[in-house]
């Protein structure tokens, strides 16, 4: 049903439009034949997507920003599982101010986390390495896969994990063949969603990372800063859509509306 | 709304008490429905354990390692003083504080910051909470797709997002060609460079926090006291003004908090539509540590934008719990 009356729909359509335009407008610019900004009136090309594989620097930074998604993420879910089932099934002292620990970094802003690594990494020797890029990212996507995780966690009937253990499964073997299979949705979209937002990551990175290994939302970022050319709208596209490749494979895995709403279908 | 996980917004931590309570109901929940002795109840706390703090204790290490240290090393950096050819010197002093609250080029950039982002929190407020509204009545399929519009940007970059509005508010961008097309502007509107730009770009870019805020505020709201307003001869304005917008206040404020939270601490939006000239807190902090080096001074910048923003995350979630108690219990 819809009770909406037309000035709601009319509201709605520019709020939508609004929404969408500058995403639009980016993937359409990457089309033009034309070596300058312009929209793509004169026939599409894809000679911008190309020129993305005439830039090396480019291509690098996409490359550790895979690598870095992929290594930060992975290790936030081996941190963040043995956490959620802990928060999620033990009473114990101190267990409030833990889960306020492993969320506060969603509380600092990243500018502020930015130069607190760029000072730590700076004393310790990690400075513009890969490793300090990790741990820092490590940091900031802690809480998305720790909330997704707990979220199974704490929705899992325990009882098969009791019928199992009562029936001589050793611990590791019931954690390993029961509590895992049960809790996989919630790990794999807590991954997927910690790889989102370390790929997408700017701000805290751009203190970090060094000329030689750094992401590609900084060196879009640095890039964007001197000049804008249909280049960066085509790398742009190109983020724009594996974002939503990304984002498909969270529905099937967990449902958007129930991963961004936090709530069960209906 | 009872167990909500949200996907970025860094007052959820602070509303983050009415999380675990909601889980632990759910528990307590199950629990008194399958009295069944087969599921025992969560471990006894009186039992001390030493597993739950063997289960979290990577996670203790890496925060407390690479969390807390660096913003304790940081905080101890701003009290630190720089000179251009000394370089930073180990003294203990407030002197970046007091540089930065007392001149008048440091006020000009704070106040331009909270400017911005209060502005930024009522377009939001005043754009979402209608739009989350709307959604509310919407029907089944075409609820979904709408809140996926909303909602998804979310997770696509912000340098790829404001891109977009750096090639549509140029001076021949479509913004300005349309204005002129319609004849309502004779030459081209300024927006690159200037704050109206930058207000509309950072609009785009959090209005989904409030739209998510109010959403997940009028999930609670029980429709038949709507219908029963009606059915007391209420006019629809009436039921809006006095039924539902009193209850989706703490959404409305909540969301705002977030909103303006993030606003006042956003980067990479001012820094490419505000440029170099147009600088908030966030990209002096930048220019201090990556163009004029002094760290100490920037590490001020940024204790007192984290300090600023923790008081207002929790202070204002506290005013809002404790205002609105009834709502959420």
């Amino acid at each position: 049903m819809n009770r909406n009356g037309p000035l709601a729909l009319i509201f709605t359509a520019l709020f939508l439009m609004f929404l969408l335009a500058p995403l639009l407008v980016v993937c359409a610019v990457a089309f033009t034949s034309q070596g300058y900004l312009s929209l793509p009136t004169e026939g599409l090309s894809l000679r911008w997507f190309r020129a993305i594989g005439d830039n090396p620097e480019f291509v690098r930074a996409f490359k550790d920003s895979l690598l870095l998604g992929t290594v930060s993420s992975t290790f936030a879910v081996l941190v963040a599982v043995p956490a959620a089932l802990a928060i999620a099934r033990h009473r114990f002292f101190g267990r409030e101010a833990m889960q306020a620990l492993f969320l506060s970094p969603l509380m600092v802003p990243h500018i502020v986390l930015g130069i607190a690594f760029l000072r730590f990494f700076t004393m310790i020797g990690l400075g513009g390495t890969f490793a300090g890029l990790v741990l820092s990212h490590v940091i900031i996507i802690l809480p998305f896969a720790l909330r997704l995780i707990l979220a199974a966690s704490t929705g899992m009937d325990r009882a098969v994990e009791n019928a199992a253990a009562s029936l001589g499964a050793s611990s590791w073997t019931c954690f390993r063949r029961v509590t895992l299979p049960l809790i996989l949705p919630g790990v794999a979209s807590g991954w997927v969603l910690a790889f989102i937002n370390s790929f997408d990551e700017v701000t805290m990175t751009v203190f970090i990372a060094s000329p030689e290994t750094t992401t590609l939302p900084v060196r879009l970022f640095l890039y964007i800063q001197d000049n804008i050319d249909p280049l960066v709208a085509a790398v742009s596209t190109v983020l724009i859509f594996l974002t939503v490749a990304a984002m498909l494979v969270l529905d099937r895995l967990y449902g958007l509306e129930r991963l961004l709403v936090g709530r069960g279908r209906e | 709304m009872k167990g909500k996980m949200t996907v970025t917004s860094p007052a959820h931590v602070a509303s983050n008490k009415t999380t675990v309570v909601g889980a632990e109901q759910a528990k307590g929940g199950t629990r008194g429905a399958k009295p069944s002795p087969a599921s025992p109840p969560i471990r006894p706390s009186r039992q001390w354990s030493w597993i739950p703090y063997l289960l979290s204790l990577p996670g203790i290490a890496v925060c407390a390692a690479f969390l807390l240290v660096p913003l304790a090393a940081t905080a101890l950096l701003s009290l630190n003083s720089f000179s251009f050819y000394g370089g930073i010197a180990d003294v203990w002093k407030l002197d970046n504080y007091i540089d930065t609250l007392t001149d008048s080029y440091f006020h000009e950039i704070f106040l331009r910051t909270f400017r911005i982002a209060a502005l930024v929190t009522l377009s939001c407020a005043a754009l979402g909470t209608p739009q989350a509204y709307i959604l509310r009545r919407m029907g089944a399929p075409w609820r979904s797709l709408c809140l996926l519009i909303v909602l998804g940007p979310l997770l696509i970059s912000v340098v790829s997002r404001t891109l977009g509005w750096a090639l549509l508010l140029g001076p021949t961008g479509l913004v300005n060609q349309g204005l002129l097309a319609l004849g309502l502007v004779s030459q081209p509107v300024e927006f690159m460079y200037t704050e109206t730009g930058v207000v509309i770009a950072l609009v785009h870019v959090l209005v989904p926090f409030m739209v998510l805020s109010v959403w997940a505020s009028l999930q609670r709201l029980d429709p038949q006291v709507e219908n029963a307003a009606l059915s007391l001869g209420a006019s629809p304005t009436t039921v809006l003004r006095r039924i539902v917008f009193p209850q989706i206040m703490p959404g409305i404020l909540s969301g705002s908090i977030i909103v303006f939270a993030l606003a006042a601490s956003a980067f990479a939006t001012p820094a490419i539509i505000g440029g170099r000239r147009l600088k908030v807190a966030a990209t002096l902090t930048y220019d201090e540590f990556l163009n004029t080096l002094n760290w100490p001074l920037g590490a001020a910048v940024a204790m007192l934008l984290l300090v600023a923003n923790i008081v207002i995350i929790v202070g204002c979630n506290r005013l809002v719990e404790r205002r609105y108690k009834q709502v959420f219990e």
